[in-house]
């Protein structure tokens, strides 16, 4: 692994990895609250949102882009609320009506418009474009320590870097009033905590991670992230902690393991193509999924919950 | 005072100024006081123009037949569901300036018991405004939480998945919850219901041991046959406030009917031993 690797390889790994952590945390806390297909709802939102933001502005840079997602996400949340109580159906039924219409109407606009200047499709919205994020500027591992190299590292390393770390403040910040709103709602309010603001806190954390993640890696990813390494950490633990740490675990697995798969692994059977990083990453976190719920250590509940089931 | 809340022409703005009739609050510092609360889900009122006001050193059991508002009266005094009007002094101050005084134990069918958490994880929310904001449990707030659940049997399982425990087990745990917030108020709902006769012996033990501390116990109860063991004062209710009162006085076969509304068979109440 020399050159070649820290070139090619390398940065997509790096970005593919803090994508899928950076959705994996709030995660945790999604799936906790029966509210996993909010991350899926926002993640096909994202696609409106930059459309708009293009015709608006006429760039694809980071700003606008990140902006008119956003905004989508936000709309998207109170339609979903709206639904809900105007419709008195259930909140996955909202979620599933207002994420398809929008990502629908969202492949139209950009059916009508003129994108062929620019790197704007629905390909990319799914799949992202994790392959094409390369060092170009870099000779080898040394180029790590290289100011002038370093300066040309693809932007999206610096911003999923700081949107994971802002993820992973967000919930030490606010475990408990989390922790104890998730788990009961009424206690919280009776003790004083905002329940209302900490779930909105967490579904702008979503946004936040979705919008990120999408540009460099696509919505497939962002969905699979969102629901399945903290869904496998659920069956590893019965302890919360822990269970973020697993899904962190299982998220920097997935990506490392499925851009290796995708890049080396169609050569190690004799094809000549690789395959979709994107894909085989969200593959292989469903797989992790799929062995956990086989061989987890706390796939199996006992006592009341298991009887009440 | 019957009033037609089905009927026509009562719209809300009636029903919302005759519950907000208010009676003084009189500089009273009782645990607990309500004037007038009325709670509505939707266009009905579930707890319609309340008066209560629970003494010091009180262990009172909040009874009426289903969907009499019994639990609602909790949760519209402590704010977790809107109130459309009414007063609420918890000692004298408005509930937000004395919340530190109260310690609620919601109903244990509320919550997800498959939540990744371990026993003391669940008492040590009840420490939550003592460890104070952006901070971590340390070891004396553990030792709190065991002592808390040593005060009822249950200092064995701190390291168990709530999942694991039973439902008395469960009813426990909140308790010992409650006790970790050392409060002077303790709000329960239905402490008592679907647990096992050792738990429901715990659960009374550790009530009256509280009592005796001078300490304010409320609880919504089900159970007509133990009320005159367990309580020592009455608050019927079924939408409106039927009796309030020591058990002795409040606790009649007349006040049950009217609670009830004629649901209760006649030997059932017999049975009971009531006064008056």
């Amino acid at each position: 692994m020399g050159a070649d690797f820290v070139q090619l390889s390398l940065t997509p790994i790096v970005i593919g990895t803090l994508a899928c952590i950076a959705c994996a945390l709030p995660g945790n806390f999604l799936l906790l609250r029966r509210q996993a297909l909010i991350g899926d709802a926002i993640s096909h939102v994202v696609l409106p949102g930059i459309v708009v933001a293009f015709l608006i502005t006429g760039t694809i840079t980071a700003w606008p882009m990140m902006l008119g997602a956003a905004g989508a996400a936000i709309i998207a949340v109170g339609l979903i609320e709206l639904i809900r109580r105007l419709g008195r159906i259930e909140p996955g039924a909202a979620m599933g009506v207002v994420f398809t219409t929008l990502f629908a109407a969202g492949v139209l606009i950009l059916e009508m418009t003129d994108t062929s200047g620019v790197h704007l499709d629905v390909e990319h919205a799914l799949h992202g474009n994790l392959e094409s994020l390369v060092w170009f500027d870099a000779t080898g591992w040394g180029s790590l320590l290289d100011g002038q190299a370093l300066a040309g590292l693809p932007p999206q390393v610096l911003r999923l870097a700081v949107v994971t770390a802002a993820m992973a403040l967000f919930i030490v910040l606010l475990w408990r009033e989390l922790t104890i709103a998730t788990f009961d709602t009424v206690f919280a309010r009776s003790m004083g905590i905002a329940t209302r603001a900490v779930g909105f806190a967490l579904v702008v954390a979503t946004a936040v991670a979705a919008v990120a993640a999408f540009d460099a890696v696509g919505s497939i990813i962002v969905i699979a992230m969102f629901i399945c390494p903290p869904a496998a950490a659920r069956l590893m633990t019965n302890h919360l902690p822990h269970q973020v740490l697993w899904s962190v675990v299982f998220a920097v697995l997935s990506a490392v393991l499925g851009y290796v798969l995708a890049g080396y692994g169609p050569g190690w059977i004799g094809h000549s193509h690789a395959v979709s990083a994107a894909g085989m990453i969200a593959t292989v976190s469903g797989a992790i999924l799929a062995l956990a719920c086989l061989f987890g250590p706390e796939r199996r509940r006992t006592g009341q919950a298991a009887e009440g089931a | 005072m019957a009033l037609p809340l089905d009927g026509p022409g009562l719209q809300e703005p009636v029903l919302i100024a005759r519950a907000g009739d208010l009676v003084g609050l009189g500089g009273s510092d009782s645990p607990l006081l309500v004037r007038g609360l009325t709670v509505s889900y939707g266009r009905k009122p579930a707890v319609f123009s309340v008066d209560a006001e629970m003494p010091a050193g009180s262990m009172t059991a909040i009874i009426g037949p289903n969907g009499a508002g019994k639990s609602t009266l909790l949760k519209g005094a402590l704010g977790i569901v809107p109130r459309l009007s009414g007063e609420i002094r918890v000692f004298g101050q408005p509930f937000a300036a004395a919340r530190h005084r109260v310690a609620y134990v919601p109903q244990r069918a509320g919550v997800d018991w498959d939540f990744p958490a371990r026993v003391i994880d669940v008492v040590l929310m009840g420490l939550y405004r003592e460890i104070g904001p952006l901070r971590f449990a340390g070891r004396r707030h553990r030792q709190t939480a065991l002592a808390c659940l040593e005060r009822v049997g249950m200092a064995d399982f701190a390291m168990r998945q709530i999942g694991q425990l039973s439902g008395g087990q469960q009813q426990r745990v909140f308790l010992a919850r409650a006790l970790a917030q050392n409060a002077d108020l303790y709000l329960l709902d239905e402490p008592f219901a679907g647990v096992d006769a050792a738990t429901e012996r715990a659960i009374v033990g550790v009530l009256q041991a509280l009592k005796d501390d001078r300490k304010t116990v409320v609880c919504v109860h089900h159970d007509l046959s133990t009320v005159t063991d367990y309580f020592d004062r009455v608050l019927l209710i079924n939408l409106r406030k039927v009796a309030e009162g020591p058990v002795g006085e409040a606790f009649t076969a007349e006040a049950l009917q009217a609670t009830y509304g004629g649901r209760l068979s006649r030997d059932h109440i017999e049975d009971l031993a009531l006064a008056g």
